[in-house]
């Protein structure tokens, strides 16, 4: 069984501007499959589609046609199940802010089932894992830095075991030294728990070297899913970037679109 | 059997979750609840001063009754107004923190979700109430001794049941429009109490209003409470008002449930169900 398999996805929103409303397309009917276990990345520059896609998986939007599965169950129609096999980790933290990073792991844990017993340990392990300084840990959120908050949208993650994590722009905004530090996670994440990863970003050098296969999605359409080396060797390009100009006609830095 | 024990025990938990959260929250903002609820007194304090008013300018009126009715309308209209807005929360406050897509994508149902704030805000109401209650009845010196105070609570948390259920309908209004929604929330909390007789008996009202206030659980309240807390009446006194608040509960409560979904399967299908709207 494929971990996600996604057929003819399709999604458009309404926008209105000086011209009145009409309808933009954000997925132009988007195909792939993704095995158990291996990550996926999916390049593209701001609003290339990128963030709908993961909103969809993440059973927050639903299509205007297509269909996806995650594990076999209907991302649109058996939600409860998808949601118990999914967690994301998104470009903005999303806590509350006055509330620490243990009250607010500990009632997201509930959420997803998790009793007080299972977590009165279970939280400062993983905020421990994930490089979470222990004396900060019953601080109000507000006063944490980005790294500090994407840390702890990690261990938000982790904490209920997903099968398939989804990641979109996990490591925009942080500094050098804490990319670094979730993108150790991610592959640690992956070489213990078997999760299968959907990894969203327009950091190229990062998809390169954290997925198994690297996607162009530019404009709502994945132009090719294939192992970074076979993309280049595809477009007879150097680099990711030269890739993505022979598959776009564009420059990456150049296809920002407004997001949906 | 064993899925469903297993189901079962998910969504007890979840909803422990949700009441923890506000828990978190209320204990977070400690001091602007004490600074709320002064703001409550005070403005209790304005309405029941009329009471005493009314004498001053040559009316007649039996003064400690009057201020014992207002003193209950303007506690039901403090205690509708905390349940309507925690319940409108569930979508409000959750978008301006950023947390709304983390909440709507866990495996929590929409049900479960929504009577865990309900539960919350039963829970908090009740107390704020009580406290306020007993701060503006010993302003006034006023005397109690027929009260049944057990009864008026019991009638209170029954009319929580519809007030809920409305409250549902309320909180999806945020959902839909970001921007006004949770304004329309207190529109809601004030149509409802006009109707129902917070201040003076609803016969004092035009016939459609009337009409309305048939349908409104605030006016068991108001009358149930009032009845309580100045006749003595108990619980077997009050059947009527307690029978009438279990039927527009047992209307209200799916009408909620259903219009919250069918407010979140539009801003699925709009991309509304995200931070910035």
């Amino acid at each position: 069984m494929k971990a996600l398999e996604v057929h003819n996805l399709r999604k458009e929103f309404t926008r209105r501007d000086g011209r009145g409303k009409r309808r933009v397309a954000a997925l132009k009917g988007v195909d792939f499959e993704i095995e158990r276990g291996e990550c996926v990345a999916i390049l593209g520059p701001n609003g290339s589609g990128k963030s709908t896609l993961v909103r969809l998986l993440s059973t927050l939007l639903l299509p205007d046609g297509g269909t996806a599965t995650v594990f076999g169950r209907d991302a649109f129609r058996d939600t409860r199940a998808v949601r118990r096999m999914v967690n994301r980790v998104s470009v903005e933290a999303s806590f509350f802010k006055k509330m620490s990073a243990i009250e607010n792991l500990s009632y997201a844990a509930r959420f997803y089932g998790l009793r007080p017993h299972e977590t009165k340990d279970r939280i400062p392990a993983i905020l421990t894992r994930v490089g979470f300084p222990a004396d900060r840990r019953d601080e109000p959120m507000e006063n944490l830095s980005r790294g500090m908050q994407q840390k702890v949208a990690l261990a938000r993650a982790l904490l209920t075991a997903p099968i398939l994590l989804l990641l979109d722009e996990p490591t925009t905004g942080l500094d050098p030294r804490s990319k670094q530090e979730v993108q150790e996670f991610i592959r640690e994440v992956r070489a213990e728990h078997d999760a299968t990863v959907l990894l969203c970003t327009h950091d190229l050098a990062e998809a390169e070297s954290l997925a198994d296969r690297v996607g162009i999605l530019d404009d709502g359409e994945l132009l090719v899913l294939e192992p970074a080396d076979a993309l280049k060797r595809r477009y007879r390009s150097a680099t990711l970037e030269e890739a993505f100009f022979a598959a776009s006609g564009h420059a990456f830095e150049n296809g920002d679109r407004e997001e949906d | 059997m064993r899925t469903m024990s297993l189901a079962l025990r998910h969504e007890l938990v979840g909803l422990g979750g949700v009441i923890e959260r506000n828990i978190y929250l209320v204990k977070r903002y400690i001091w602007w609840d004490v600074a709320f609820f002064l703001w409550t007194v005070a403005n209790t304090l304005t309405i029941v001063f009329i009471a005493k008013g009314i004498p001053a300018v040559g009316g007649k009126i039996d003064v400690e009754k009057v201020t014992t009715i207002l003193l209950v309308g303007a506690v039901i209209w403090a205690y509708l107004g905390i349940i309507f807005e925690i319940l409108t929360e569930t979508v409000a406050w959750e978008r301006w923190e950023g947390t709304i897509e983390y909440t709507f994508m866990a495996p929590l149902s929409r049900p479960v979700h929504l009577f865990g704030m309900g539960l919350f805000a039963i829970g908090y109401g009740v107390v704020r109430a009580i406290l306020l209650f007993g701060v503006v009845a010993a302003f006034f010196g006023l005397h109690l001794p027929d009260a049944d105070y057990v009864a008026a609570l019991v009638v209170l948390i029954v009319a929580s049941i519809s007030f809920i259920g409305i409250g549902m309908m309320t909180a999806v209004l945020p959902l839909i429009s970001p921007e006004k929604g949770t304004q329309l929330g207190f529109v809601a909390q004030g149509l409802l109490l006009v109707v129902s007789g917070v201040y003076y008996p609803v016969s004092v009202l035009p016939q459609w209003m009337q009409a309305l206030s048939v349908i409104s659980p605030a006016t068991y309240a108001l009358r149930g409470c009032r009845a309580a807390i100045i006749d003595g009446a108990g619980l077997t006194d009050l059947w009527t008002e307690i029978w009438a608040l279990l039927v527009i509960g047992a209307v209200s409560v799916p009408l909620g449930l259903w219009t919250f979904r069918t407010g979140e399967r539009y801003a699925k299908k709009h991309g509304k169900l995200k931070r910035s709207g």
